[in-house]
């Protein structure tokens, strides 16, 4: 069985995370591949809630199947298609199956995924949904109800260190380490002072809270600038765009693993984070290879 | 005010099909500043009906009226007479004046000739933009005057999402601001940075119960 997460957080020196994306459609095999090559080579699987508003498989749904198969899933929860009575809803059912760890969002807008005339929730957002996730904690509905049966979530969030301003997403990350947060993930960081930076920001607001930087490897000059004009909160540095380019024909991918390996080593070594957390999306496969080069496995 | 937008000619079309005797009703008050259903955009539509009619040899007579305010049943009694003339209404008033020409003269189809979009204000000619929803509750003494719950893209009302593009523009769009980097920046003017570190719980999003209905208080 694998270790809670909570307590991979309290004892190991470097966790490491990945993301595991659902699929599209009910068939499940390509999820449970992915399960299967991954479980035992990261600390938890991380499953995402209709990324980048894009509709799929849901993420309790590949929680579930990553806890039967042995593995410790992350449920991400989103504040963009539900309303409180559903996100708690969906929060009895994930703790009831023993899904207990929960990373918190406000979710993609709607504008950016593949049903954009879609009605949009945001009846919480990402602060209140931590709240929220204590008050169930300690054995009540967001009403004042009781509830039946113990709840004890670990919670995490996320943060974008690399935000233009950034002032105004410290101030946020204040209040989501106020409401109480055990582990913040980031999103992809490209340049290691900014996360030093944002490191050093956490810690004199809270020592305790672990801190996973992002990792999406990049794997052409192309890409690069794609996802810096569409991926919400992604900042790729100049300097790595132009050390893509001159990355010879058919060796991207192998250059993208080189480079997340390369930084992934520098967090590790120069203490800069307490771990990695890595969204290869579509070429989840190729994870282990990351890890081996960063000296992971 | 409210902000409205023409609705496209063809969408018009459609619903004044079957008619060949309509009145364009406009009015006097928000459609007018905003260039969507005042007396000149009902002679504009009025032409292009007749024109387009005309090219397809099914004439239309067209009349045109326009009122201060059609959301005022005084005030739309004053067309009655040309209403009574024709089959039709095309109103170019917001929804709340189409909806009380339709009670007024319940017998005739009105139809909308504007897509009513949102309360705001012109930001420059030509140019409106949302500032308000509407929400019942008003939060503008937390957020330096700037409402996070229609100019954040997704009413956030505890800072920005991960989402904010450089220079602080918003995820889904950058030729807008973030409202949350803009709220900043406005408390952070004032030297009242600490509102925007409070935490706020989840809105009441029943403050207004639907439909909404507010009694006068007796003097």
């Amino acid at each position: 069985m694998a270790t809670p997460f909570r307590k991979i957080l309290k004892t190991k020196d470097f966790v490491v995370t990945a993301e595991a994306a659902p699929v599209k459609g009910s068939n499940v095999s390509k999820a449970i591949e992915h399960i299967e090559l991954l479980k035992d080579k990261v600390d938890g699987l991380n499953v995402t809630d209709n990324q980048s508003s894009v509709m799929r498989y849901p993420s309790l749904g590949v929680c579930l199947l990553v806890k039967e198969h042995g593995g410790e899933p992350v449920l991400q929860v989103t504040c963009r298609d539900r309303n409180r009575l559903a996100i708690q809803a969906d929060l009895l059912f994930a703790y009831s199956r023993g899904v207990d760890n929960v990373l918190c969002l406000t979710g993609d807008s709607i504008d950016v995924g593949d049903h954009k005339e879609a009605k949009q929730v945001f009846d919480l957002d990402s602060v209140q949904l931590i709240h929220l996730i204590h008050t169930l904690n300690s054995g009540q509905d967001m009403a004042g109800n009781e509830l039946d049966g113990n709840i004890d979530f670990c919670i995490g969030t996320t943060a974008t260190p690399s935000a233009d301003p950034l002032e105004p997403q410290l101030i946020k990350v204040e209040k989501k380490l106020a409401a109480g947060v055990e582990f913040i993930q980031t999103q992809a960081v490209y340049e290691l002072d900014e996360l030093k930076r944002f490191v050093e920001f956490v810690r004199k607001m809270d020592d305790k809270v672990k801190i996973l930087g992002g990792i999406v490897p990049v794997i052409g000059a192309k890409m690069a600038a794609y996802m810096n004009d569409n991926v919400p909160g992604v900042f790729i540095p100049q300097h790595l765009i132009d050390e893509l380019a001159q990355t010879p024909k058919g060796t991207g991918v192998a250059k993208g693993i080189e480079i997340a390996a390369r930084m992934i080593r520098q967090m590790r070594e120069e203490k800069i984070c307490d771990g990695v957390h890595i969204m290869f999306i579509g070429r989840e496969e190729k994870v282990p290879d990351i890890l081996e080069a960063a000296g992971l496995l | 005010m409210i902000i409205a937008e023409r609705k496209p000619m063809d969408e018009i079309k459609r619903m004044l099909a079957p008619y060949k005797k309509v009145l364009v009703a406009g009015c006097g008050t928000c459609v007018t500043v905003c260039w969507a259903g005042g007396e000149k955009e009902v002679a504009i539509l009025a032409s292009q009906l007749r024109l387009a009619r005309s090219a397809e040899h099914n004439e239309i007579s067209i009349f045109e009226a326009s009122v201060e305010r059609q959301c005022e049943r005084e005030m739309v009694a004053e067309i009655k007479d040309k209403v009574t003339e024709v089959e039709a209404v095309i109103s170019l008033a917001c929804g709340a004046g189409v909806q009380t020409m339709s009670e007024m003269f319940e017998d005739k189809p009105v139809f909308p000739g504007v897509n009513t979009t949102f309360i705001g204000m012109p930001e420059k000619e030509g140019l409106w933009v949302e500032m308000c929803g509407a929400c019942g509750d008003c939060f503008l003494d937390r957020t330096g005057g700037i409402c996070p719950i229609v100019r954040c893209a997704k009413g956030l009302l505890n800072g920005p999402c991960g989402g904010t593009r450089k220079g602080g523009k918003c995820e889904i769009d950058p030729d807008k601001d973030c409202a949350w980097v803009l709220i900043y920046r406005r408390l952070e003017k004032q030297g009242r940075l600490d509102l925007m570190r409070n935490y706020y719980a989840p809105k009441n999003y029943r403050a207004v119960k639907r439909p909404g209905r507010i009694q006068a208080a007796k003097a």
